[in-house]
């Protein structure tokens, strides 16, 4: 069942009799309806979105860790359509540790998008061609961006340290 | 790519380089490499051409590269996390660092996705004054862009050229901020400063002299049969590729395609001006050359309109307990004071809610989602670059192609790294 603050939204619609137990949850932000999705449904709905929906292109995909509340983190990604000229944004919300799939095979750029979440927050995707550590050195350990790794790191990244 | 043959003069003149087509044809027979003749290279994070610290893997066969693979994180620094350490008006200096060659639009970017938040009003003398401002901005980023663009190809004159005309730009940022780059000129709540006296007089001035100068450094490189040569049928990625890949700005608008945030979701009155979203075809570096300059055509054509029918009102939104008063008021009224002292020493609260804002950077869509928990600082803060959408493409840009063609499609793209690796 739809949220019913969606209303009577298209691609709301149109993702829900594909998909059907993809939109778990939805709220309109300042800039226009946000989708919660089901984790294990997220490719899906993506595919969806690209090839009926007429999202062709995506903008981003980013992480926001609200430890200590659970679900931890929350995978936001935001989606375009050229042709409708709209912005759609989808969320999935993720305990420490879960895996998640990748949408690469969707939109071949969310490979850098992804890694930088997995870099920065530790959130394993599944099905990503290359998923490696892409802004800090390939030998880090922990991840920056969490709310409990602390603002200037454990340690320097000097070689020698 | 051209179709056909690049004779190369060797000592061996019948040696001649077969030049493949970018877009995916198979290479032929003869080309195919057996490992002893592959040879990894590192196209180092210290270059000249590299337009930053960036690293790219090439596997070459001679002067062609097989397989490129770039790798960024050099110019890293935790914009992002350090956002979070700090209150709303205390992370505008930080944007200003991100693209650091496009600094007003970073902070416009911030300042319209905070004040949506907080849904604040903007008079109208402050936001046409923004469009002056990021328009500005706009025309001082091609111009480095072009002069660095011009410089990695080899017409090393066109360099100081344009920075001489960007030495303009420059003063007049630090007449309105005292800043020549990282202005932080553009808050939540308006502008951080009064505009000067004589402002429109600085500005009308150099809209006098900048049309011809755009003018006379096309005609330089567009009349070089050298510069014709080294950049058209270069550095193509076909549209649906760019597309799948995150890539935004000039590239697409080069490959036919009519998009450009200040049109499709207009944004800080840009609704009121008269301008054109130029576009090629073409989708080689020829092209994006083009489209760059045409788009500097059209900025001006903003600022000249904005000069003319400036309104007039206050610089910055009536809101006491999110914009600090002004200097004499502050020193004179006791409610001045005090909500001074509140604002800097404790911010201001933002209600809890997510925004994603978008703005048109020079190289792409910016967009900055900015996620509040109703604090006086930002629980996140997420920069949407252009630059590291863009950069995606430079792997299929420049494989099976020559390093000279890598090295003018590189420029092509347009990237920072600041704007990469934040």
């Amino acid at each position: 069942m739809l949220p019913e603050v969606l209303g009577e939204n298209p691609t709301a619609l149109a993702v829900n009799e594909r998909v059907p137990d993809g939109i778990i949850g939805a709220t309109i932000a300042v800039d226009g309806p946000v989708l919660f999705i089901a984790p294990e449904r997220i490719v899906s709905v993506c595919r969806v979105l690209k090839d009926e929906a007429g999202f062709e292109c995506f903008s981003a995909i980013t992480g926001v860790d609200w430890w200590p509340q659970e679900p931890r983190f929350e995978i936001v990604y935001f989606l375009r359509s050229l042709r409708h000229n709209t912005r759609l944004r989808l969320s999935v919300k993720l305990a420490e540790g879960e895996p998640l799939d990748s949408v690469t095979e969707v939109w071949r750029g969310a490979n850098w998008y992804e890694r930088e979440v997995f870099d920065l927050f530790g959130v394993p995707f599944r099905n990503h061609p290359n998923l490696e550590r892409i802004m800090m050195p390939a030998d880090w350990e922990g991840h920056p961006l969490r709310k409990d790794y602390p603002v200037h790191g454990h340690r320097y990244s000097y070689q020698d340290e | 790519m051209i179709e056909g043959k690049a004779h190369v003069e060797s000592l061996d003149a019948e040696h001649e380089l077969a030049v493949g087509d970018v877009s995916g044809i198979d290479v032929p027979e003869e080309q195919k490499v057996s490992p002893a003749r592959r040879m990894t290279l590192n196209m180092g994070p210290q270059h000249p051409s590299t337009h930053g610290v960036l690293r790219v893997v090439l596997e070459l066969d001679g002067e062609t590269i097989l397989k490129a693979r770039p790798e960024i994180g050099y110019l890293h620094t935790g914009i992002e996390k350090e956002a979070e350490t700090k209150k709303y008006q205390q992370v505008v200096p930080l944007t200003d660092r991100v693209d650091y060659l496009s600094n007003l639009i970073n902070n416009l970017c911030y300042a319209l996705a905070v004040e949506r938040l907080l849904s604040l009003e903007i008079p109208p003398f402050a936001q046409w004054m923004r469009v002056i401002l990021c328009e500005l901005q706009r025309i001082e980023s091609h111009l480095v862009w072009l002069g660095t663009h011009a410089l990695d190809i080899g017409a090393m004159s066109v360099y100081f050229y344009c920075f001489r005309e960007r030495e303009e730009i420059l003063k007049i940022k630090e007449m309105f901020s005292g800043q020549r780059m990282m202005t932080s000129y553009i808050r939540p709540g308006g502008l951080a400063l009064e505009p000067p006296r004589g402002w429109h007089k600085m500005i009308s001035k150099f809209m006098e002299r900048i049309p011809n100068a755009v003018d006379e450094f096309e005609n330089l490189l567009a009349a070089n049969p050298i510069w014709v040569n080294r950049t058209k049928g270069v550095g193509r990625v076909p549209l649906e590729v760019m597309l799948d890949l995150g890539v935004t700005g000039p590239l697409l608008r080069a490959a036919g395609l009519k998009i450009d945030v200040r049109k499709d979701t207009p944004y800080s009155s840009y609704e009121q001006f008269d301008f054109e979203v130029p576009t090629r075809t073409a989708n080689d570096v020829y092209a994006r050359f083009e489209v760059r300059m045409e788009e500097m055509r059209q900025s001006i054509r903003i600022i000249n309109q904005a000069l003319a029918g400036m309104p007039s009102g206050p610089w910055k939104a009536n809101a006491p307990h999110i914009v600090l008063p002004d200097r004499e008021n502050m020193k004179t009224h006791m409610e001045s004071l005090i909500y001074h002292f509140k604002i800097v020493t404790e911010g201001f609260r933002v209600p809890a809610g997510s925004v994603y804002q978008v703005v048109e950077s020079p190289r792409g869509e910016l967009g900055y989602y900015v996620v509040s928990d109703s604090t006086a600082s930002p629980h996140r803060v997420f920069m949407r670059t252009p630059s590291f959408g863009n950069l995606q493409s430079l792997g299929p840009m420049v494989e099976n192609g020559l390093i000279a063609d890598s090295i003018a499609a590189m420029g092509s793209i347009d990237f920072v790294l600041g704007d990469v690796d934040r």
